[in-house]
């Protein structure tokens, strides 16, 4: 009866100890959902596209969402607009110069201003580096955060398969000029701020 | 003397006008046409166009590509300015001898 009872009491141990630790999900998304929207206004029509290449991990812990850290970055020739020509000129060495620095990235160590939005989810601050074109500078992002339990299987038709999700939603934006990006340049026909919209989906970490 | 034994007769250079002239127009005509027919698209050219799709699960909206030409008005633009310039050159006279003779 003892020896039952110690079981019990272990395996309820280990269960609790699994959901209550943090948990590390990868963003590199296998269906390709995962992208970096920019927009910038310009003398015709804003110029848009996206950035698709997504990859990083994020540590998220249910019970301490405050300690949420990670790194996203996105490779830099996946950026793209509606025009070809448009997107050549974008990955450029005068614009984000592709070829130098292949990554543009956003790490965090942090939550500030963690809120509760919802059934499992939760609005904050993510302080941390962002480096666009080389240039690394402290940013603040709001964002908001998903957690979807038991929801991977589902999402990949594979409903047998274990596995959470973390969907990280947000909206920033940067000052072109501050990280060498034509700085002081056809202002009048490109705006100086780039807005960034990201909705990112992070699954259980490969083995 | 002759003036000016080397140039085409009169109706020659007169048949080429008409038949740029109506090439300008027909190239005007044609890039206006395309891209009203295309949608007339008022921003750039596109030669891919952004689709939005749903992740069911997650409800993340998210982006892709169909490789299509839609005309913007820099196409419409460059068209008819083309079609212009065509259309213009019929307007080029070359100095008649007698105005050469007088600004000598």
């Amino acid at each position: 009866m003892t020896h039952t009872l110690r079981s019990i009491a272990f395996a309820g141990f280990t269960i609790l100890s699994a959901v209550a630790a943090p948990q590390v999900f990868d963003f590199e998304d296998p269906k390709g959902v995962n992208a970096v929207q920019f927009t910038l206004d310009s003398v015709l029509e804003p110029i848009a596209g996206t950035a698709s290449d997504v990859a990083g991990k994020v540590t998220f812990d249910l019970a301490n969402v405050a300690a949420t850290q990670g790194k996203i970055a996105v490779e830099t020739d996946s950026l793209k607009t509606s025009n070809s020509t448009m997107t050549e000129h974008l990955l450029s060495a005068g614009w984000v110069d592709a070829e130098k620095h292949p990554e543009i990235s956003f790490a965090f160590t942090k939550l500030d201003d963690v809120k509760p939005a919802g059934d499992n989810r939760w609005s904050a601050t993510a302080n941390g580096d962002f480096t666009l074109k080389g240039v690394t500078k402290s940013i603040s992002v709001p964002v908001t955060l998903t957690y979807l339990p038991g929801a991977f299987g589902k999402r990949i038709n594979k409903p047998e398969l274990p596995g959470d999700l973390l969907v990280v939603r947000g909206a920033f934006s940067i000052e072109r000029a501050d990280y060498g990006i034509k700085p002081g340049q056809n202002e009048d026909k490109v705006s100086p701020s780039i807005q960034l919209t990201f909705a990112l989906v992070g699954g259980p970490e490969k083995k | 003397m002759s003036a000016a034994p080397d140039l085409p007769p009169a109706s020659t250079i007169a048949a080429w006008r008409v038949l740029l002239r109506g090439a300008g127009v027909l190239v005007a005509l044609f890039v206006f046409c395309f891209w009203a027919a295309k949608g007339y698209h008022s921003g750039w050219t596109q030669t891919q166009v952004p689709v939005k799709q749903l992740d069911p699960i997650t409800e993340i909206e998210f982006i892709t590509y169909e490789d299509r030409f839609v005309p913007g008005v820099d196409y419409l633009g460059g068209g008819i300015f083309v079609g212009m310039v065509i259309f213009g050159v019929t307007f080029i006279r070359r100095r008649s001898p007698k105005s050469t003779r007088a600004a000598g």
